[in-house]
């Protein structure tokens, strides 16, 4: 029989991943102006929205922090966690067609589409956060090891959220309908737009029972240090994340055997 | 070696499971060209999308030494969004083939001009089997499934066709599944004939011939 090692399997699928990634780039984007450049273009037009929005409408009464470096911290977490289950519900449908070819399992149609994202959003959080230090509207970060550990915590917890609603969403197309009214009312409620020491006492309990929050928490400590107080248990994050990792890859491979390309 | 054991599948619909394959056992060594008759709906895809790898049997097992194509049908696994030429670079891009040496051969074979470049959902049906059978030609397999590909088209598609799988890759393991007789005893050494889910295995393709003809009935 021929086994595939283990190291041959890894070489395989990062081939697989590879050309994943360069056909959905091909198809999201095409060749047409920026091309590939709206990868994060989009997410950085969105963050500089939501900036100017809260900038205008007086957020920024709500905390010490100068309002754009908030915006830009609270609102590239939630696209950091919103866009990678957005790209993996009903991911499958339109990729059928390339099951046929063994090597391409479901799990790299996600984690392809998961990379992208995560890249998309990182290089817009990098560069905004560059460009308005350019300008000398915000500082650069006190401790830039833990807004990237921030950072790494939100983009698992947006991956395990992505694959195990993908694979939900092969059996429902409730998940779907449901996915995008839940994130928006997640959104306000994530840990973007306010800070948990600035909540009442009693609403912060209930502020961190959301996983995203920690992150968020973590990631603006990082950033602002000592200006902030924050509230963060990085171990009940990552026991959501890993929860829902396993949860997903679980039911990931029950929709891999009964998946039938067209 | 390709080695079928006990292979049974099963699809559910809204009435329950329908049995498509029943324990099949089938055995294909280097260089052997079989060929597998079967009436529209008994199972011939089935059967090619589980030897491919493309599903997997609920019993028994699927062993293999030698490399396998995917199952060669004349419109799957194409992004019919995407032009020709993009599809063909992403089958070279997972098998591990230079999609730019690929190229010329393709542009050759298929003969698609400007087509090439456009996208597949504006291709005929003729156009996406010569761009199917050519990207499968791209990436070198010991063994080719071909699903009824090769009967379609026009004859000097099937003329090329015939060049490069039993001239040019006369060596290698075919598995061929088709409802037209005359295409698999022109082609095949030995031929089985699937009925009502049951794989039937005859040495001649003669004797399958004359099993499928009385099964048409």
């Amino acid at each position: 029989m021929m086994q595939d090692s283990l190291a041959n399997s890894w070489i395989i699928q990062r081939r697989v991943i590879g050309a994943l990634l360069m056909r959905e780039i091909l198809t999201r984007y095409g060749r047409h102006n920026i091309g590939f450049l709206w990868l994060f273009a989009e997410p950085m037009l969105f963050t500089l929205g939501v900036t100017t929005l809260w900038s205008l409408s007086g957020a920024h009464h709500l905390s010490a922090i100068p309002i754009v470096a908030f915006a830009i911290t609270g609102y590239s977490s939630v696209l950091l966690w919103r866009s990678m289950p957005s790209r993996c519900i009903s991911a499958i449908e339109p990729n059928l067609p390339l099951l046929h070819h063994r090597n391409v399992r479901l799990i790299d149609v996600f984690l392809s589409r998961i990379l992208l994202e995560a890249v998309g959003t990182t290089i817009s959080f990098v560069v905004l956060v560059l460009f308005f230090w350019g300008l000398e509207w915000l500082k650069p970060p006190e401790d830039a090891v833990k807004v990237a550990l921030g950072w790494v915590m939100l983009s698992w917890f947006g991956a395990s959220l992505a694959i195990f609603l993908g694979a939900l969403s092969a059996s429902s197309e409730l998940v779907e309908k449901f996915w995008h009214p839940a994130a928006y009312i997640l959104f306000p409620l994530s840990g973007a737009a306010f800070l948990v020491d600035g909540l009442p006492t009693a609403a912060q309990e209930y502020a961190l029972f959301l996983p995203m929050v920690h992150g968020v928490e973590l990631l603006r400590e990082g950033y602002f240090g000592s200006a902030i107080r924050a509230h963060y248990d990085i171990g009940y994050m990552a026991l959501w994340n890993a929860g829902l990792t396993v949860a997903g890859l679980l039911r990931l491979r029950v929709v891999s055997r009964e998946v039938r390309p067209e | 070696m390709i080695a079928l054991q006990g292979v049974r599948k099963a699809y559910a619909t809204s009435s329950g499971p329908s049995q498509i394959l029943e324990n099949v056992d089938l055995k294909v060594d280097r260089g052997d060209s079989i060929g597998i008759l079967g009436r529209n709906g008994a199972g011939k895809s089935t059967l090619l999308r589980i030897i491919g790898g493309v599903e997997q049997p609920d019993q028994g097992t699927v062993t293999q030494t030698m490399s396998i194509s995917w199952p060669l049908a004349f419109a799957g696994g194409f992004q019919s969004a995407l032009t020709g030429a993009d599809n063909v670079r992403f089958i070279c891009r997972i098998y591990g083939v230079d999609p730019d040496a690929s190229m010329p051969y393709v542009e050759a074979f298929t003969e698609l001009g400007k087509y090439l470049h456009e996208p597949v959902r504006t291709y005929s049906s003729g156009m996406r089997a010569r761009l199917a059978f050519a990207s499968s030609m791209v990436v070198e397999f010991d063994c080719y499934l071909i699903d009824e590909i090769v009967a379609v088209g026009d004859s000097r598609f099937q003329t090329k066709c015939h060049e490069e799988l039993f001239e040019k890759r006369s060596d290698r393991a075919k598995i061929i599944v088709s409802h037209d007789a005359g295409y698999i005893r022109e082609h095949c050494q030995r031929a089985a004939v699937l009925l009502k889910g049951v794989l039937w295995h005859f040495d001649s393709v003669d004797e399958a011939y004359d099993v499928y003809s009385a099964s048409m009935k």
